[in-house]
């Protein structure tokens, strides 16, 4: 293709406009978080005089900021672990039915098209210990299994156990998306690969253990990316649902973010909760990104 | 096929029928307890009947959170209709120039954008807040719809990269030879073809700007200016629960996307599978 000078210069004045506004409002932005984390701007007046990294020391022998960096660890493992292997089994499941993929298909994915509102909305009213499942339970004779939900605070080791509801209503969410990046996959094996195993005498178990699987694990790894930056980042669900909790016992670093920072006007110490943030989610996405983008090159 | 194994296979099959329908039952759990919750009057929400269906039909929690949501739902419409619109163009622009001329540097420029995507947007607020706050549109849904093109951009225009990347560079060199140059060979060849793209993008962008929370609940704190996300959870965080007023305004909150869904699901799926780069 040739390119004449002034469709160059044309095409960079088309596209330099949104990369300022990139580089400002994402890395100018996040340089300028920096900043503030190491001011000492607690109150509603800025003010920039400059502390080190006291607010990171500071925060991690916070108790609440351990609860939550505990708790973000322990949604993020059930979070994957139940979006993949459900997700993997509704996608072999409609990948095999004769009839009524589509609906069901569409039942498990229109969760995706709700917000995380409306879903928190939902879900805490269900798991509500006194008008909620609890009463279902009771009804179908289940009534030992009937428990305090997202308000119990206990927990076993340092895994609050009202994590769970939550985790499930996550799930409900992203379960039909992951779904459907497993089903795009599926489609993507031919035939005629398993059939051949097939006729080779493989049974149905060493052909998922030494095709399928193998086929998939690009996509596993990227819903592994997809769910791990959500759940790092997690903020509308659990605090429409269940806000921190009771002892914090469903509290996230987004959460303690967010209050911290426009609540209680600590803004240093908010800024520094966020950049804690940031920095869990690039240990998950730039591994990523390399790969992907090197992939492409060559 | 034996005897045998035909039944065998028609056990599992029913199996397999049964585990999906009790699935599919679960999912919808949501909408039912939206509908039984959203149809009866306050007077009828208790403990005892929460899961059972209405026993007389009223309309009285839909007409109030109709009431007390329409601003919002009117500022949900203002706030994202533009957005998408803006953050579409700019993101078929971007990707156009980006894959179809490829000067020195275009790479750069799209991996600087592409990590734009993923970060956890907590790490911008301070910041963004006091920007808003200098030009003066903190607190109001300009500011908001500003904040949503701009971060809008790197998914759009990854998207619509990817899109014409699929399309010949013959047909530029083509359109050359007639003596276009790069704006003319956008109008008059790129745009036109660009319509599944921009269904696709347009369906992701406004799916996510109408239910996206934290800006708006950061950047809006008038009542009267919030969208609806943040005016839904406000709702259900009342003093007194009104659990019919609360369910029926969460169905309202859901419906704009959930019809889009309906209707354009094809297109919805294509935009979930072009986001899981993202997410």
């Amino acid at each position: 293709m040739v390119r004449s000078k002034k469709d160059v210069i044309i095409g960079i004045a088309i596209v330099v406009p949104s990369f300022i506004l990139v580089l400002i409002f994402v890395y100018g932005f996040i340089a300028w978080t920096f900043r503030v984390a190491c001011s000492a701007w607690d109150g509603q007046l800025p003010n920039f005089t400059w502390v080190g990294f006291k607010h990171f020391a500071s925060l991690f022998s916070s108790t609440r900021f351990q609860i939550d960096l505990w708790n973000t660890l322990y949604f993020t493992i059930l979070f994957l672990a139940v979006c993949i292997c459900g997700g993997l089994v509704f996608a072999m499941l409609l990948d095999n039915i004769v009839r009524g993929e589509n609906i069901f298909r569409n039942i498990f994915l229109f969760p995706m098209a709700i917000s995380f509102v409306v879903t928190g909305v939902a879900w805490r009213w269900i798991f509500n210990p006194t008008v909620g499942v609890n009463v279902l339970l009771e009804r179908i004779g289940l009534s030992f299994a009937a428990w305090n939900w997202y308000i119990d605070p206990s927990q076993i080791f340092t895994f609050h156990v009202a994590l769970i509801p939550v985790v499930i209503a996550a799930s409900w969410q992203y379960i039909g998306y992951i779904m459907a990046m497993f089903l795009a996959g599926l489609r993507g094996i031919p035939d005629e690969i398993i059939e051949a195993a097939r006729m080779d005498g493989a049974g149905g178990f060493r052909i998922f253990m030494k095709i399928i699987i193998p086929s998939l694990k690009p996509i596993i790894l990227s819903a592994m990316i997809v769910l791990g930056h959500v759940s790092l980042k997690i903020f509308d669900l659990v605090y429409t649902m269940t806000g921190k909790g009771p002892a914090f016992a469903t509290d996230m670093p987004g959460i303690y973010m967010f209050e911290t920072t426009f609540q209680g006007n600590h803004y240093a110490e908010g800024a520094a909760i966020s950049i804690i943030m940031l920095l869990m989610v690039a240990l998950v996405i730039c591994p990523y990104l390399y790969y992907v983008l090197r992939k492409k090159e060559g | 096929m034996t005897i045998a194994s035909g039944v065998k296979k028609n056990i599992a099959g029913s199996g397999i029928y049964l585990f999906l329908i009790l699935s599919a039952l679960f999912f919808l759990v949501p909408i039912y307890v939206f509908l039984v919750t959203g149809l009866k009057s306050f007077r009828e929400v208790n403990i005892q009947n929460m899961w059972d269906l209405p026993r007389a039909l009223t309309f009285d929690g839909f007409t109030a959170a109709f009431g007390r949501l329409t601003p919002n739902l009117l500022n949900s419409f203002l706030l994202t209709i533009p957005a998408t619109i803006v953050s579409s163009l700019l993101g078929s622009l971007n990707g156009y120039v980006i894959s179809k001329w490829r000067f020195r540097g275009a790479n750069v420029i799209f991996i600087v954008m592409l990590f734009g995507m993923f970060i956890p947007y907590q790490s911008i607020l301070i910041p963004l807040v006091q920007f808003l706050s200098g030009i003066r549109l903190y607190g109001h849904l300009p500011g908001l719809i500003l904040t949503h093109i701009v971060y809008g951009i790197p998914i759009t225009t990854l998207v619509f990269r990817n899109y014409y990347l699929e399309i010949p560079d013959s047909l530029i060199e083509a359109a050359q030879l007639d003596g276009f140059g790069i704006v003319n060979i956008y109008l008059r060849i790129i745009f036109p073809i660009s319509a599944p793209a921009f269904v696709v993008v347009i369906i992701w962008q406004f799916t996510n700007i109408w239910n996206e929370f934290l800006f708006a609940v950061v950047l809006v704190q008038n009542p009267v200016d919030q969208p609806i996300t943040v005016a839904l959870r406000n709702l259900a965080g009342s003093q007194i629960v009104e659990w019919n007023v609360q369910m029926a305004g969460a169905l309202i909150a859901a419906i704009p996307t959930l019809i889009i869904y309906i209707l354009l699901g094809k297109y919805f799926i294509r935009g979930l599978l072009a986001g899981s780069v993202k997410g």
